[in-house]
C-alpha cells in the first residue's frame, strides 16, 4: 500500500533523482538517499529546527514534509552554503565568535539566518532573535549565535 | 519516529480530490505543520494521504466588492506579506507574528489552520471575531458556513469526512475602527496559553460604536463574547468599560491540563481581553486601523 514513488530534485545546484516510500520525510532522503547528513534530525515534529532548509528560497523544517512533496523542488541544506571562494559570510562569523559547542543546533541555525538574513539584510538583534526562536539550542545560550548575526549584518553581508 | 506506511495521492483538480475522500480512512494534508508531526509521532495513521498541495485554484488572495477572499491553501507567510491583507485586516498580519516561527509559517496554511483546530491557534480566533463565511466543497457541490457554526468542538470543525475547505471570505467593517491582538505563552512561537482578539469603532465622546471580541486558549475552541460586545456597544471607552468586558471569560468553561488550570487559563484570558481592548482603543484614538 506504500508504494515507492520516483521523485526528482535539485539539492546544493545538482539534481538527484531517487525512489522513496511517501512516508520518509524531507529531512530522512537528504540524509539517506542523497547522503548528505549536514542537515540534523532532532524532534521530529517541528519544534527544535535542526532539520531547516530552505526550500524555494523559504525556510522550512525538512522533517515537516514529506520527500514526495519536493518532486521538482530546489533545496538548499547547509552543505550548499560555502563555495569555491570560501566559508559563507554566516559560517565564518559562527566560527569566529564561537557560536557553536556541540553544532548539533548548527545547520539548523545557519539555514535559518541565511534565510533570514537574505530577505532581511539590515535586520537587527530582536529580528535575529525572533527568526531563531524556533532553534533550539542547548549549549551556547545563543547570545554568540545572535553576535555572529548581527556581525554579518554590520559587514553588510546580510545577503550573502 | 518516523510516520505509519499510506498510500500518498497529489490530485490536480478540486473534483479528484473529492473523489479521493471516499477512500477508507483518507486524511487532506494542507501545509503539513500540524499533520506531518502527527503522523510523524504516529498519533495520526491514515491509510490514504490526499494532499492538496498541487491542487489548482486553492491558494490565492482576492478583494472583491466589500470583500477578501483567502483560498484555503495561501500560505501564513502569504498572508502577512499581502498588501490587501495589510490594507484591508491589519489584525491578521499583527497576529500571524505569533503562529509558530517563520519556518513553518512558510508552508503553514490558513485553511490547514482551520480544519486542525486547534483550540489556542490565532486564525480561527480571527475568522470568528470578522464573522468569516467559508466555502465547503463536497460531492454534491458547495455550501457555506458561518463562522459561528465551523466550531463543533474541541478540534472538531463543521467539515463533513467527504469534505473539503476550500475559501474563507471576511467583511472588513464599513465603519472606521481599530484592532487589538495580545497572546501569553511561555516562550515566543509556542501554543498561547490564552489570547484576545478585539476590534473597536468609536462614536463621539469616546463612545463604543461597535465592538467585537474573540478570546482563544481558554475553552475547546475560540468564542465570542457576545454580552460584553453589547455591554460595550454605546459605552464609553477606558479602563472600567472594558474591565467589566473582560470579566465574561470568568464564567467559561476553561480547558485544564497538568501544567495549567481552568482558573488560571480564564484569569490570563481575561487579562488578554481586557488589553486587546485596550491596545483596540489606543490605536482607534490614534487614528490608525
Amino acid at each position: 500500500m506504500s508504494e515507492k514513488r520516483r521523485i526528482e530534485l535539485i539539492v546544493n545546484g545538482k539534481r538527484y533523482a531517487g525512489e522513496v516510500e511517501p512516508r520518509v520525510h524531507l529531512g530522512d532522503f537528504l540524509r539517506q538517499n542523497v547522503g548528505l547528513t549536514g542537515t540534523h534530525l532532532g524532534c521530529e515534529h517541528g519544534v527544535c529546527g535542526a532539520c531547516t532548509v530552505i526550500a524555494g528560497g523559504a525556510a522550512v523544517r525538512s522533517c515537516l514534509m514529506l520527500a514526495v512533496q519536493a518532486d521538482g523542488a530546489t533545496i538548499q541544506t547547509v552543505e550548499g552554503l560555502a563555495t569555491e571562494a570560501g566559508m559563507h559570510p554566516l559560517q565564518k562569523a559562527f566560527h569566529e565568535r564561537h557560536a557553536l559547542q556541540c553544532g548539533f543546533c548548527t545547520p539548523g541555525m545557519l539555514m535559518s539566518l541565511a534565510a533570514y538574513l537574505s530577505q532581511n539584510p539590515l535586520a537587527d538583534e530582536a529580528g535575529i532573535r525572533t527568526a531563531i526562536s524556533g532553534n533550539l539550542c542547548r549549549c551556547t545560550g545563543y547570545q554568540a549565535i545572535v553576535e555572529a548575526a548581527l556581525d554579518v549584518v554590520a559587514a553588510g553581508r546580510g545577503g550573502r | 519516529m518516523k510516520p505509519a506506511p499510506f498510500a500518498y495521492h497529489d490530485p490536480r483538480t478540486l473534483p479528484e480530490a473529492i473523489g479521493l475522500l471516499a477512500l477508507e480512512n483518507a486524511k487532506l494534508l494542507a501545509g503539513g505543520q500540524s499533520l506531518v508531526p502527527m503522523l510523524n509521532m504516529r498519533f495520526a495513521a491514515p491509510d490514504h494521504v490526499i494532499d492538496l498541495n498541487r491542487v489548482a485554484g486553492l491558494a490565492g488572495i482576492k478583494r472583491t466588492s466589500g470583500a477578501i477572499e483567502i483560498g484555503a491553501m495561501t500560505r501564513q507567510c502569504d498572508l502577512e506579506i499581502s498588501a490587501e491583507m495589510a490594507g484591508a485586516l491589519p489584525i491578521f498580519g499583527a497576529a500571524l507574528k505569533f503562529v509558530g516561527h517563520f519556518q513553518t509559517r512558510s508552508r503553514g496554511t490558513i485553511g490547514g489552520s482551520l480544519c486542525h483546530l486547534d483550540p489556542s491557534a490565532e486564525l480561527p480566533a480571527l475568522c470568528l471575531l470578522m464573522d468569516a463565511e467559508f466555502t465547503v466543497a463536497g460531492a454534491a457541490g458547495e455550501r457555506i458556513v458561518a463562522a459561528m457554526d465551523w466550531f463543533q468542538g474541541f478540534m472538531q470543525p463543521a467539515a463533513g469526512p467527504g469534505e473539503i475547505l476550500t475559501a474563507i471570505r471576511i467583511k472588513p467593517w464599513k465603519a472606521a475602527h481599530a484592532y487589538g491582538f495580545c497572546e501569553f505563552s511561555r516562550r515566543h512561537g509556542d501554543f498561547a496559553i490564552a489570547g484576545a482578539a478585539a476590534l473597536l469603532a468609536l462614536g463621539p465622546q469616546d463612545r463604543i460604536s461597535q465592538a467585537a471580541i474573540a478570546v482563544f486558549g481558554v475553552e475547546v475552541s475560540p468564542r465570542r463574547l457576545p454580552e460584553a460586545e453589547k455591554m460595550l456597544t454605546g459605552a464609553e471607552a477606558g479602563q472600567a468599560s472594558f474591565r467589566a468586558a473582560a470579566s465574561a471569560v470568568d464564567t467559561l468553561g476553561a480547558m485544564e491540563d497538568a501544567i495549567v488550570s481552568a482558573g488560571y487559563r480564564r484569569k490570563i484570558g481575561a487579562v488578554m481581553v481586557q488589553r486587546a481592548l485596550e491596545m483596540a482603543h489606543k490605536r482607534a484614538k490614534a487614528g490608525v486601523v
